[in-house]
């Protein structure tokens, strides 16, 4: 209390807080951030480095080793795959979304959002019921004809791409559409007035705007998919890992703590520079304005 | 804008649709899949019962992981609000140069790796004696959902005029006195709306919670884990249609707030 009749004093006008109270306000987020975030991952690059002895041989061990760098690899692929697919499938749905109204748009809409907000395991189950050897999926392509046998779905990556793809769709649509929201209706009029057909008009105003929201689902489904646990360690083959199901592998079973670190080193520092690279791209804000 | 009535609008509709159905049918096919009697997943269910629900709540050990997942999701729900909403006014009435930083951390959760997080988290909190306690958990649930408490209150916050605070305080209020009567009422809607949002986001947390789940203390996500890598019981089907309507009634309840919150600051 004193410190805010304190504060008061020192800006009479009362807008602005004083840097006193904007330190006390702060503080409980410093150290829950410091405390619970920064300090167990600085803990764990040191230990990355420093374990058994200092020494860069755990980095090595990422590279060197044909099977982890295949890894390595394969995360990268996977990731920058879902993003591709991510957006061909999305695009259209937010470009839809942005010229929708009324209960059309409220539908599409809800359809974007509701899977955002629920469970990414409930989403990662019901893609393995799908893929099941008798699920949805091989019992519609055998009753159609198109196969005798059911095929081999679950536990491969195709089926990880998949699911994946599905749950982070919603963050590609989302920031496109934010993008395609803010270009001006008088835009696309003004160039059917100045006689643009639709194509030209989508292809020379419309896209070149959108780009923007385009890069940043983009990263966010990039970045976001680099790390992703749940889908592959449920969906994935074991011989077909991606670095977050090699990181689980080598704390709970081979219990090799330095490696696991230098894993999580490299995963964080890659995704950090890219975050701090196109960091005026990333607008995580758009994600909320989204769900409204 | 023509009415979209040729032929390119209907291949654009068409494709739009096959989308959303690739984003909404493997939600909802859990719903059928259920009810129904068989033991083994196949498709199509058949026949109908309750007993998958039944065995859900009769069973003690999926009933522990739910409570213990409802006390860790409400906990995490009260911390980030009180601390999300102390940072953000902060942020919106302050003039410091924290304020940078504190941008910049904000950011942080949400792009470095759960994985990585997970098991910064899971080394640390063994050494003090956190891993697998309601404290623990809501610790780590607490930076995860700052940022959405943040992102919300901020939106709110920034539309409150900060003449009204002023007005109060020349008129002898102090700056909490200012707040909590003046600012408070008008963004309430806002912050329950981020509390539920950081509720959901912690009841659902999965990969944090799999690498801080001790043998005894597993949440929600963590058992369903279990289940769908070991043997894939239908009761999973059943959790899942009961998770989906969770998220379907706090995502109307956040939409409800909103609009009000909309209301109530259009006519303040």
């Amino acid at each position: 209390m004193t410190k805010a009749v304190r504060s008061r004093f020192w800006h009479s006008d009362g807008r602005r807080l004083s840097g006193l109270s904007t330190l006390l306000l702060l503080l409980p987020f410093f150290a829950v951030i410091a405390f619970v975030f920064i300090y167990p991952i600085a803990q764990l690059l040191v230990i990355s480095f420093i374990e058994p002895h200092p020494t860069l041989d755990n980095y090595a061990r990422v590279i060197d080793n044909p099977v982890h760098a295949r890894v390595l690899m394969r995360t990268l692929w996977t990731a920058a795959l879902v993003t591709a697919l991510s957006v061909v499938l999305g695009f259209p749905v937010a470009y839809y979304m942005s010229r929708a109204r009324g209960a059309l748009a409220a539908f599409v809409a809800v359809c974007v959002i509701l899977p955002l907000w629920s469970s990414v395991l409930v989403r990662t189950a019901a893609w393995s019921f799908l893929f099941q050897r008798n699920g949805l999926i091989n019992s519609a392509l055998m009753a159609l004809g198109l196969t005798s046998e059911p095929f081999k779905l679950l536990y491969t990556q195709s089926a990880v791409v998949i699911a994946m793809t599905h749950v982070l769709l919603p963050f590609m649509i989302l920031p496109i559409y934010g993008a395609l929201r803010s270009i001006p209706n008088d835009y696309a009029r003004a160039a059917a007035v100045l006689g643009a057909s639709r194509l030209r008009t989508f292809l020379e105003v419309i896209l070149p705007l959108s780009l923007p929201g385009v890069v940043s689902g983009s990263l966010l489904v990039f970045l976001t998919a680099l790390g992703f646990f749940i889908t592959p360690a449920l969906l994935g083959s074991p011989q077909e890992m991606m670095i977050s199901t090699l990181v689980s592998k080598q704390i709970r079973e081979v219990l090799d703590w330095p490696f696991a670190a230098a894993l999580v080193g490299v995963l964080t520092a890659f995704v950090t520079l890219l975050a701090i690279v196109f960091s005026k791209t990333l607008r995580f804000d758009r994600l909320m304005g989204g769900a409204s | 804008m023509k009415p979209p009535t040729d032929r390119g609008s209907l291949v654009l509709g068409a494709y739009v649709y096959a989308v959303l159905a690739f984003i909404i049918v493997p939600l909802v096919i859990v719903i059928p899949m259920s009810f129904s009697q068989n033991d083994y997943l196949a498709f199509p269910p058949t026949g109908f019962t309750l007993k998958w629900y039944a065995e859900y709540f009769d069973s003690r050990q999926w009933r522990a992981a739910t409570w213990l997942s409802v006390q860790v999701a409400f906990l995490t729900a009260i911390c980030a609000s009180l601390i999300g909403t102390a940072a953000t006014y902060a942020m919106v009435r302050g003039r410091s140069r924290l304020v940078t930083m504190f941008q910049i951390l904000l950011i942080g959760p949400i792009i470095v790796p759960h994985i990585a997080l997970a098991v910064g988290l899971y080394l640390f909190f063994q050494t003090i004696g956190l891993s697998g306690t309601v404290a623990g958990f809501v610790l780590a649930h607490t930076v995860l959902t700052l940022p959405f408490v943040v992102f919300t209150m901020a939106a709110a916050l920034g539309k409150v005029d900060a003449n009204l605070e002023a007005a109060a305080m020349s008129c002898g209020a102090t700056r909490f006195q200012a707040f909590r009567f003046v600012t408070l009422p008008l963004v309430l809607p806002s912050l329950a709306s981020g509390a539920l949002f950081a509720f959901i986001i912690s009841f659902d947390e999965p990969v944090v919670s799999f690498f801080l789940s001790g043998i005894r203390q597993k949440t929600l996500p963590r058992r369903m884990f279990e289940d769908i890598e070991q043997n894939l019981t239908p009761v999973i089907p059943a959790i899942a249609t009961l998770l989906i309507v969770l998220s379907i009634a706090i995502l109307l309840g956040g939409h409800a707030l909103r609009s009000r919150s909309k209301t109530q600051s259009s006519a303040g």
